[in-house]
């Protein structure tokens, strides 16, 4: 195997390899035993701590806490893809007066932090006399802001595709919206798929925001068990259990990015993913007849 | 106006608050961004192995959740006093670099194997390879996304404010102690944020075009 980095090793590197493999493990164990003394030696192991995982009521409500974490990120997700195809289409309309708007309107909210606008939403609304549920405050910050993340990937998606293909569709006659819709955006969804996959981890994972805000998902409730003293105040044992569910949800959807883009790189429909070597000739035949006219 | 010009002291603070957050853990995020990046392009199995599991766990797990473990967990474990400034930046920096770690690994993929092999042909060294021919050219491409990275750390920021570190996140908070308006107090904070990220957005574009890669 040959990389960028180094050639295949010979008999020296392969010594050399061997002991900074040696040294690697020999660091991380030496981390990871640290770690695991500190959490024997302060009780964290011990059954006192662990006892409230043996109670299948406690597991229901984890159930329910995930669940709730599921329910934020669903709606979340739907809300973002729709608002992402609105303001995608928007920001790249040929009317100036339609195209500013939507071009603040996406930079707005992609520079505001998630947690400021579920804050805006949950704790400064009501100033104006608009009460909303912390699971709203959690959907529509979440919606607005991936929506605007998501817009941009769709953008790019379609802005990557040969300018060929829109002219191709203007040629056989379709319409501004008909290219959009039969010619551009497939490709672009097709070529763009990991990377909106991609972007719903980041919304999964920020439903745990929603926290911060109160609303009841698996870390809120991980901490209130934490702090139940009748059952030990088990902090550790139930963060721990709630990150199992959290890295497990979100593998699971990383492990659909990844084999997209295994199916896409095989694919011989897709247009090459932007930055997949750049084209050595930028425009169109039609672009270039028409540059060569005007000079 | 009122809510930022009566405590002109609170906004000082917490833009402070944010902006050491942003550094230190920036900072941090860099060094141990670069050693991940580096055990996962390493011609080392284990290293690649580490490297790999420490950012698909890391990658995949929510920050606040990251933070819970810091503020919550960590005094647990330990017997000194630790502050949570001190545990934030922490929290932020182990989270952010491997996001860091990922830019430079597909910065240092971009590079066509053809260069390395060039360099090696005519006889240069690892050193030399990687000092002369391949860092230059992955850097160029690494710049963009590494202030996207860097944006990002600086809206994350925030969620420190649901753990006792004083923020922009927080200021909220405090305003509503006083019985100021949130919502004003909320619009002042977003205000700051979205020049803030434009400020590091121009920067970027900027780079961007003294660094562009002529290839």
């Amino acid at each position: 195997m040959t990389s960028v980095l180094y050639d295949v090793p010979g008999p020296k590197a392969i010594a050399r390899n061997r002991i900074i493999g040696v040294l690697t493990v020999v660091v991380v164990a030496a981390l990871l035993g640290l770690l695991i003394w500190r959490l024997a030696e302060s009780g964290q192991f011990s059954a006192y701590k662990w006892q409230a995982f043996g109670y299948s009521r406690i597991w229901e409500q984890f159930g329910i806490a995930t669940l709730r974490t599921l329910a934020a990120f669903a709606l979340s997700a739907l809300g973002a893809l729709a608002l992402g195809f609105i303001l995608a289409i928007g920001r790249m309309s040929n009317h100036a007066w339609v195209r500013w708007p939507f071009i603040a309107i996406v930079e707005v909210l992609r520079a505001v932090p998630v947690l400021i606008m579920m804050m805006l939403i949950y704790y400064g609304l009501p100033v104006v006399g608009v009460k909303l549920d912390s699971y709203w405050a959690v959907v529509i910050a979440l919606v607005a802001y991936n929506g605007s993340v998501l817009a941009e990937v769709l953008r790019a998606g379609i802005e990557s595709l040969p300018r060929g293909q829109a002219e191709a569709g203007y040629a056989v006659g379709l319409r501004k919206a008909g290219v959009m819709r039969l010619v551009l955006l497939p490709q672009a969804i097709r070529a763009m798929l990991p990377v909106i996959i991609a972007q719903l981890v980041v919304t999964l994972k920020d439903t745990a925001l929603g926290f911060i805000i109160t609303y009841p998902e698996l870390l809120y409730f991980a901490k209130q068990l934490g702090s139940n003293a009748v059952l030990g105040s088990p902090l550790i044992p139930s963060a721990l259990v709630a990150g199992a569910i959290y890295i497990s949800m979100c593998l699971l959807l990383s492990l659909a990015a990844v084999k997209a883009e295994k199916r896409l790189r095989s694919s011989p429909r897709v247009h090459k993913a932007p930055g997949a070597g750049a084209p050595l000739l930028e425009g169109t035949e039609t672009e270039l007849i028409v540059t060569q006219k005007r000079g | 106006m009122d809510v930022l010009f009566d405590y002109p002291n609170y906004w000082v603070d917490a833009l402070v608050g944010t902006l050491v957050l942003f550094f230190a853990g920036g900072g941090i995020a860099l060094v141990l961004g670069t050693i991940i990046g580096a055990m996962r392009v390493s011609p080392v199995p284990i290293a690649r192995g580490v490297g790999t599991v420490y950012v698909n766990v890391i990658r995949n797990t929510p920050l606040t959740l990251i933070f819970f473990f810091f503020a919550f967990g960590a005094p647990l474990l330990v017997d000194f006093r630790v502050d949570f400034l001190t545990l934030g930046i922490w929290a932020l920096g182990i989270y952010t670099a491997t996001y860091v770690a990922e830019t430079l690994r597909s910065g240092i993929n971009t590079v066509p194997v053809g260069q390395a092999e060039a360099a090696r042909a005519i006889g240069l060294p690892f050193t030399k390879v990687m000092s002369l021919v391949v860092l230059p050219q992955a850097a160029r491409s690494v710049i963009p996304p590494m202030m996207s990275v860097l944006i990002a750390l600086l809206k994350n920021t925030t969620v420190a404010a649901g753990f006792s570190v004083f923020n922009l996140g927080s200021i909220r908070a405090t305003m509503s102690e006083k019985g100021e308006n949130q919502m004003v107090t909320l619009l002042w904070v977003m205000f700051i944020f979205v020049v803030m990220v434009l400020l590091l957005a121009w920067l970027q574009r900027v780079l961007e075009n003294r660094w562009r890669v002529a290839r």
